[in-house]
């Protein structure tokens, strides 16, 4: 979505509860302002009750499938660390994927059967693949409320990708209800700020 | 003005454009958005209702008394409606009347993989099948032109990947149809034998009238590329095709009645005709019995969804970058808080067979919890539980049937009528969490509120189970293991039907939580007890069992699990 380059392919991944929904339709809002085509695929329904959940966001002068295909993502928005791991193969070579350092054990873990990765940063940093880690959770609770991570996490990509911080703030106000916009306007700018630099 | 909306959202902008007047729906994954936002225009006048029977009958009734009507569901929910759709197919509508019908290829949240497409062709009901948002407005008002042209029903077909997609939509203004006037006829809205048969001539006539003047809708297209092979598709499937191929298609936007003759005509142009479609081989088997050459199921197969990368992978056998790593799985959980938890763990300590039902209870067939043992339909766990009863009435005193307070209403009183009235001994247990929660949330008769939250009647289920004749109807907290326990004992030996209610809202619907629980690491003996639950919030670590301050919520089921007295009320300072 830069100036030079519009086709933009992110798949926000994280588990079911996480707010990945309010975040596709910010960077739906953001397309739209930006004047691209842009196509959302979401998840509804059972998934949605602590599963792994996956959005396609695409954003295009012209968007065909809604769908992203496996190795094509510009950008991986994840917000858990194993979700990271788990869909990182979406990513295309030099792709980057922004990591909320949050982990969420799923059942089989909390159970004692299957074990949590001890390092995805590094397993993922030892595939090559570029990655923008983030304390999402501490930016949203100084930013009012650990509901808003999905703001600041949008706020990273934001500001990764050289979306003017207006634009962002424009297309929240599209999205959000009045009584959460100072938490969350907060949260999109904690994000924006913080940006590490990926290699 | 431009708007990023879900198919379902469109659905229900070209309802309101089409100038419908009445929309009733009973709620079903990836149907529900349609209603609800639906329900947003007051111009519409909106409703869920009991299941999916009553609303599509509710929108027959609006359209036979003279008012654009739609009736909206998932896949499953149109077995419900059948009844209904196979007769008013025959006596056909007044003012327009559009069935939308949701499919859920891969089984994102349903219990099968059906293809709705059938009811059509059994029904002969013409059915469409947008591939976009814009166009699930636009074939929204198409269908009710096609009603009222051809007095007939239409289904509007979804699949997942569209009602649950956003793109954009150019958003019209509404049209306000004239109401029609109702005036008696006997032969054509009262269907018995005599007149239905006069009827059924009536629907061959249409039919084939309509197959006629397909091409004066619009409704499909032809995109001419590369000639060595043509693609017959719909839906999201054509946008499937358009991405991974350079061939040339044919989309269908009305997937039935098909027109033969275009689609003979554009097999002429290619040298090859591949039909590329999800679930059964609907378009397919038509094609070849009317005589057009072509093929794609022995490919493509009947199971899953599609997808752009699929497609590749089929065609030109170019494989997509696959997970190479073993990582933990994810399915999905009962939320932390979720009163089904305790109730299920309850059963389980019991050691009952489960007959389960649809809605978040399901998930209790999971691990660690394993409680549930079968799942079939709507409502028909209670069934289930009648038929081991009478199969063998030993198994009255270990089996119980679980059914959601939604669910219940759906179509589980008349299970429980069933049983009463056959002399059953089956104990039904209600989980009642005051609300519809697995499609997210919706109102039903039990909550007392409407869709738009008027207060309403509430349906008392206490009094509804009495009435219906089970000898004992007794409510429990659903948190309280040892009640819960104890009274459903009590029941299960009880020589005649029996009704526990369990009782505590969704964790979903409390917005200030209860204090957060800690485990005191020094009392804490890692025996594992409190695992058992299965609760997302209470972690294992090598270090111990901390509770996830993020995710807990203070039900405190946690803390009738351990019996050293180490789960404590957390400070709500820290």
């Amino acid at each position: 979505m830069s100036k030079n380059s519009y086709k933009t392919n992110i798949l926000i991944v994280g588990v079911g509860g996480q707010g990945s929904l309010l975040a596709s339709k910010i960077l739906g809002s953001i397309a739209n302002i930006m004047g691209y085509d842009c196509k959302l695929s979401e998840v509804h329904g059972m998934s949605q009750r602590g599963g792994s959940v996956v959005t396609h966001v695409r954003i295009d002068d012209e968007v065909i499938s809604p769908i992203i295909t496996p190795g094509e993502a510009d950008y991986i928005i994840a917000f858990e660390m194993l979700e990271a791991l788990r869909w990182a193969y979406y990513l295309k070579q030099d792709g980057v994927i922004i990591v909320n350092e949050q982990k969420i054990l799923p059942m089989p873990v909390i159970m004692g059967k299957e074990k949590y990765p001890s390092d995805v940063l590094n397993d993922l940093r030892s595939k090559n693949i570029n990655v923008c880690e983030i304390n999402g959770l501490q930016l949203a609770h100084d930013a009012g409320g650990s509901k808003s991570v999905n703001v600041v996490l949008i706020g990273v990509f934001c500001a990764l990708n050289n979306i003017p911080f207006d634009v962002a703030k424009d297309a929240l106000y599209l999205c959000v209800k009045k009584q959460f916009l100072d938490m969350n306007v907060k949260a999109l700018k904690f994000g924006y700020e913080s940006v590490c630099k990926a290699q | 003005m431009k708007s990023l909306l879900l198919a379902n959202e469109a659905i229900a902008r070209g309802a309101y454009e089409a100038g419908v007047k009445v929309i009733s729906s009973y709620p079903g994954t990836p149907s529900t958005e349609i209603t609800e936002s639906a329900a947003k225009f007051s111009e519409m006048y909106v409703e869920w209702a009991p299941n999916e029977k009553v609303a599509l009958e509710t929108a027959i009734g609006a359209s036979f008394a003279g008012a654009r009507s739609m009736s909206c569901m998932k896949h499953v929910g149109l077995n419900v409606a059948a009844d209904p759709l196979f007769t008013v197919a025959y006596s056909g509508v007044n003012a327009g009347l559009v069935v939308v019908v949701a499919d859920d290829p891969g089984m994102h949240s349903s219990q099968n993989e059906q293809d709705s497409r059938y009811y059509a062709l059994s029904a002969h009901v013409p059915m469409l099948e947008p591939a976009d948002s814009q166009e699930a407005k636009d074939f929204v008002k198409v269908a009710y032109t096609i009603s009222e042209k051809y007095d007939t029903p239409v289904i509007i077909r979804l699949t997942t990947r569209i009602a649950h997609s956003r793109s954009y939509v150019e958003l019209e203004d509404r049209f306000e149809a004239d109401a029609k006037v109702f005036s008696k006829d006997v032969s054509k809205y009262v269907m018995m034998p005599a007149m239905a048969r006069g009827r059924h001539k009536i629907v061959e006539e249409r039919e084939k009238k309509l197959q006629e003047e397909i091409p004066n809708y619009n409704l499909n297209k032809t995109i001419i590329r590369n000639k060595k092979i043509g693609i017959v598709c719909a839906g999201n499937v054509y946008q499937y095709c358009k991405e991974a191929t350079d061939a040339s298609l044919f989309k269908l936007g009305l997937v039935y009645p098909i027109d033969f003759n275009a689609i003979k005509k554009f097999s002429q142009e290619v040298k090859e005709l591949l039909v590329i479609e999800e679930l059964e081989p609907f378009i397919e088997d038509s094609l070849k019995a009317n005589g057009i050459k072509c093929h794609g199921k022995e490919i493509f197969g009947v199971q899953g969804e599609f997808s752009v990368a699929y497609i590749r992978e089929k065609l030109y056998g170019k494989n997509p970058p696959k997970s190479e790593a073993l990582i933990p799985v994810r399915p999905p959980v009962m939320c932390p808080g979720c009163p089904h938890r305790s109730v299920l763990y309850a059963l389980k300590q019991l050691r009952l067979t489960v007959n389960g039902d649809i809605g978040c209870y399901t998930l209790g067939a999971s691990a660690p919890i394993s409680a549930v043992d079968a799942c079939v339909c709507m409502g028909a766990s209670i069934g289930l539980s009648h038929g081991f009863d009478k199969a063998n009435p030993e198994n009255s005193k270990k089996t119980v049937s679980v059914i959601g307070d939604s669910t219940f209403v759906h179509s589980g009183i008349t299970g429980l009528i069933n049983a009463v009235y056959n002399q059953g001994k089956s104990t039904i247990i209600i989980l009642d969490n005051s609300i519809t929660g697995m499609t997210g949330h919706q109102d039903n008769p039990t909550t007392g509120k409407t869709i738009r939250g008027e207060h309403t009647y509430q349906l008392n289920l206490k009094e509804l189970c009495e009435a219906c004749g089970a000898s004992s109807v007794r409510v429990v907290d659903s948190y309280n293991i040892d009640e819960v326990k104890k009274v459903i004992k009590e029941e299960l030996e009880r020589p005649s039907v029996s009704v526990v209610i369990a009782r505590r809202p969704c964790a979903l619907l409390i917005k200030k939580h209860a204090p957060y629980q800690k485990i005191l690491q020094d009392k804490c003996k890692n025996c594992g007890m409190c695992l058992a639950i299965g609760c997302p919030a209470i972690e294992k670590r090598s270090d111990g069992m901390p509770i996830n301050k993020e995710l807990c919520v203070g039900c405190k089921v946690c803390n009738q699990m351990c019996k050293f007295g180490a789960i404590v009320q957390g400070d709500s300072n820290e």
